[in-house]
Order: C-alpha cells, then structure tokens, then sequence
C-alpha cells in the first residue's frame, strides 16, 4: 500500500497531479466544441504556433503564461480573421499561420541552441517542474475559461449546431467563434506546461471522442468528457511514476489506449 | 403528340404580361388589392406588408444574385418562390435576412431595413443538407435553441417555455419523439423540429429553404400539412422550391425567379410553357386536368428532332 502511495509523499508528484487533473477537464470540456465544429486541427495548429511564443519569451526574459499567451491569442486572432476573408480555407489559413510561427520559434533555437534544454520543455512538457505559482496560473485560467464557456453556452450550442441559422436569433456567428478560438488558445497555453506542444492537442481532441463513443446526449457529454480527461491524465500521471515514462507522453498514451478500449467495444457492438 | 400545354380538361385562363417594374415580369392577373383566397386561407393586402423588396439587386462578391427585384409579402400570405439553380432563391432569402446587404434597392422587414431588430419576427428553416445531423442533440433541444433571443447569461429553460415547445411538438404531431436524437427521425419529421424552432419564437413570418428537398413523397406531404397548419393560424410563409408540382398541388401564389422575378401569381396562372421556359431557360411541357397542372420537361428525341 505504501508503495501505492509513495509518489504522493513529493511536493512536485502532487502539483503535477492536481495540475494534469485540471488541464485534462478544461481540455476535455474545450474539445466537446473543438471536435463538433470540427476543429481539431486548430487545437493541433495553435499549440504549435505556441513554440514561437514560449522560444522569444524564454529569450527575452517574459514570464511564459505572458508570453506564449500574448502569442497564441495573436496567432488565434489572425487564424479566425484569414479563414473568415474566405480567400482560403480555415485549414490552409491554419496551416499558414501555425507553420510560420512554428519555424520561428525552430530559427530562434538554432540560433540560440543554450535553451536546447527549456525548449525541449516547450515541446514535449515538464509536468514534474510545475512549481505552485504554475499550479495557480493553471488553476484560474481554466476557471475563468470554463465560466466564460458556462455564460456563452447558448451562442455556442446554436452556433456549433447550425451556424447559418444563429444570426436569425441575434447569435453573432462570426463573434462567437472568436472568442471561442481565443478561449482555445488561452486553454492551450495553460496546458503547454504539462504537455508540451507536441501532445497538448491530444488531450483536446482524443476525450470528447470517447465521450462521443459512450453517449450521444450533447449535455452528458459536456459532463463525461472532463471527468474523462480528468482521470486519463491522472491515471497517466501517476503510471508515469512508476513505468519511468515521460508524465506527458504517458498521459496522451492513456488517451489512445482508453481510445481504442472503448471503440474497439463498440466496434465489436456494432459488428454483430 | 404533345403540344407545349395540354387541355385534358377545360380551358384555361392564359397569363397577362403587364409592363410594371421590369418588361420582362408578368404579373399574371395583376395583384387584386384586396383579398385573396388559398386553400380556404386569406390574406390582406392593405396596409403594411411583412416584407418589401424595392428594385432589389444582391448577391456574392462579384456574382449577382438577384437583380432588380420588387416583390411584397403580406401578412398571412403563402409564397413559393421557384426557378433553377443559382437562380437567386437562397441569395433571396438571405438578403431578406439581411444575411447579405444589397447592392442597390431596399428590403424591408416589418418596416424597418432587413436584418438587426427586423429579425424579431422571422423565423428560419434552412435547407436540411445544411445541417450537420450527426450532431449529438435532442428533437427537444433543437427546438429550445428557438429561444436564444430570450437566453441569455444563466438564464436557463423556464417551465412555461418548455410546455410552449411541447404545445408546438404536439401540434406537429412529434411530441413523443422529442427525446430522440434529431438524426433518428425521418426527414419529415427532421423538418417538423425545426419548423417548430422557428415557431418558438412567435414568428409573423416563416422562411424556408427548399424544404421538400431530399424527401419522399410522405414526408413532403406532411410538410405541406404543417406548412398550412400554421399558414392557418396567420403566419406568413416564404418557401423556395424546386418541385414545380408540388409547389403547383399546394401553394396559392407563386414567384417565378431567375435572378429577375420573370412572372408572380397564381400557380395555376403562372405556370405555362412560356413563363417556365424563360424560368428555367428550357422547353417545357406544361399538362392540365381540371385544376391539377402537372410539369415536366420535353423528352429528348433520339435523334435530335
């Protein structure tokens, strides 16, 4: 028993924990919307385009949260602008955008290759250097992006649902889908620290399809997709203590595996 | 062989081109200001009408959609607006929207320019394909989204709005089904929810996008059903339509439009070779039996004649 509960008795164990606990149900709750309006690629895009961010910030002395955050909502604010001129598509504009932001931050390292270590943070994670002040940051950030998503749940239900018919209810479409890509960007940044660029969009993207496999009630989804990210990450958190594997690789692995538990089941359901 | 219009029954009535707004609308039996009738539902044509399309162009970046349209919708009327693909219906609707801004012309709703406030008492039924079905919500819910005007902040779903919703489920006669998933039920039904959407609002006008498109010939039917259900309680409704004789069946009036309005009317009146063939830009084949029309396209000879 004691060996059960021996990561719990390390400070940095049990930030991590509380830190992936939160990150895995703000991301889980995000992603119901994020994969219903079919944007899985901009979560995929913007933690990428984070790495320019978290790379200067690091060179010019910005806290991370600041800076990576002030460059994730610029890089979100010109996705949601160059995908509604209609010239491209929001795929190419993502496509556009996060790449460039993406080798920016690659050129900055090459240049500068004494970071080598803090940018390896930057992509792939450091769950076990959350420190409290992390810990806070990550705490009312998620907070105050699921209160703003609990206020707008209207706009956003109507306008992931049916988008052309929304304006005819005074939905501004066009509004509502920035806020939520900025909403997206600020829920990125908080969840860089813990996953890293690399993995962040798997812990958007990957719950809410679970979810989608186990219910097909919109309202028990905005409920069991959180609580599946919650404990995904926890419970990756906590095998990464004892398999000796990366906190964040582990906890996207949990994702794939709980993935292809529960379809794999319902495959089989529906094959007979 | 067939002539362009076949009398299988008595004569009738040929259209009457007027020279009003464009040469090339007719106005078949001109406007009668006063009252019409349409299957046993009238509707008046003195004072303001819901909506007022003058000399109207608008569309798509450089495309125009439609141009030069004057059109009127009064209160309680029954309209179908008809004509072939990327001939301005849907451009037409959104600019009564005021989803698009017109390029020349005013539209007004209930007096005041499209759009904004104006929308208040319009309802909307997009085109089913435009619809993602597979989206994980209920008939209920659906319906609910109806109220997005009065839900605002915290605000949830008052009693009296969900009985309201049940009263209009039960009146489209799918209050059983408003538990299920949208994606489960037939295409009429599918249609019903978002008619009873619409209707949650309390709406003086409804629009609909082609809403017979896709289904079969029982779902249509129900449609048309609910369609002058509510017609009869004294909504207004605007459909576009590519189904001709459904259009011919059902409706009293009739707008014929590729991107001008080429003849307004009853359908009885309205649809003749001449008027569909510059419609659609094509030969057509118009047959008559007492007050049924049927439509249909010239068969192409095998070897060209």
């Amino acid at each position: 028993m004691n060996v059960l509960l021996e990561p719990f008795a390390y400070e940095f164990f049990r930030n991590g924990m509380i830190a992936s606990v939160i990150v895995g149900a703000i991301c889980g709750y995000v992603g119901v919307y994020v994969v219903l309006r079919r944007m899985s690629y901009i979560g995929h895009g913007l933690a990428h385009a984070l790495f320019g961010g978290a790379v200067l910030s690091t060179i010019v002395g910005v806290n991370f949260f600041i800076g990576a955050g002030v460059w994730a909502l610029v890089n979100a604010v010109l996705i949601h602008l160059i995908s509604h001129r209609r010239l491209v598509g929001a795929d190419a504009a993502i496509g556009v955008v996060t790449t460039s932001s993406f080798a920016l931050g690659v050129a900055v390292v090459s240049t500068y290759r004494r970071f080598t270590l803090d940018f390896e943070a930057a992509l792939f994670g450091n769950l076990l250097g959350i420190t409290a002040t992390d810990l806070w940051v990550i705490a009312l950030t998620s907070t105050a992006v699921a209160f703003v998503m609990i206020v707008i749940r209207h706009q956003l239900l109507f306008s992931t649902f049916d988008p052309e018919v929304a304006p005819v209810y005074g939905i501004s479409t066009n509004r509502t889908e920035l806020i939520f890509i900025l909403l997206l960007a600020v829920t990125v940044v908080a969840s860089t620290r813990i996953l890293g660029v690399t993995l962040v969009s798997a812990a958007v993207v990957i719950p809410p399809v679970i979810g989608r496999y186990l219910t097909q009630r919109f309202q028990t989804l905005l409920v069991i997709t959180p609580v599946i990210g919650a404990v995904c990450a926890a419970t990756g958190m906590y095998l990464s203590y004892f398999i000796d594997i990366s906190s964040g690789a582990m906890i996207v692995l949990t994702f794939a595996l709980v993935f292809f538990v529960v379809g794999g089941r319902r495959w089989l359901r529906g094959s007979r | 062989m067939l002539s362009d219009r076949v009398q299988l029954d008595a004569p009738r009535n040929e259209p009457v081109t007027t020279q009003k707004h464009t040469d090339r609308v007719h106005h078949v039996h001109g406007r009668l200001h006063g009252h019409r009738h349409a299957e046993g539902r009238e509707w008046s044509e003195r004072g303001r009408p819901i909506v007022e399309l003058v000399d109207v162009s608008s569309g798509y970046r450089q495309t125009l959609g439609i141009a030069d349209v004057n059109l009127k919708l009064w209160p309680a009327q029954f309209l179908a607006v008809v004509g072939p693909n990327g001939g301005g219906k849907t451009t037409l609707l959104r600019t009564i929207l005021g989803h698009i801004r017109p390029r020349q012309g005013r539209v007004m709703v209930h007096g005041t320019a499209a759009g904004g406030s104006a929308l208040g008492a319009v309802g909307y039924v997009p085109q089913l394909e435009q619809i993602d079905l597979s989206f994980p919500i209920t008939v209920e819910e659906v319906v609910l989204l109806g109220l997005s005007r009065q839900r605002r902040w915290f605000r949830g779903t008052s009693a009296g709005e969900r009985d309201r919703a049940h009263e209009i489920l039960e009146r489209l006669n799918i209050l059983e089904l408003r538990q299920r998933q949208i994606r489960e039920l037939s295409g009429g039904q599918q249609q019903a929810a978002f008619i009873a959407r619409a209707l949650l609002g309390e709406p003086e006008l409804i629009l609909l996008d082609e809403p017979t498109s896709g289904l079969d010939i029982r779902s249509r039917d129900e449609v048309v059903h609910f369609l002058h259900e509510i017609n009869h309680s004294g909504v207004a409704i605007l459909i576009t339509s590519h189904d001709l004789n459904w259009v011919a069946a059902h409706l009293p009036w009739v707008v014929c439009l590729n991107r001008h309005v080429i003849a307004e009317g009853d359908p009885q009146e309205v649809f003749t070779p001449a008027v569909l063939g510059e419609t659609y830009k094509g030969e057509m084949v118009v047959l008559q039996h007492g007050d049924m029309i049927m439509v249909g396209e010239r068969p192409h000879s095998p070897n060209g004649r």
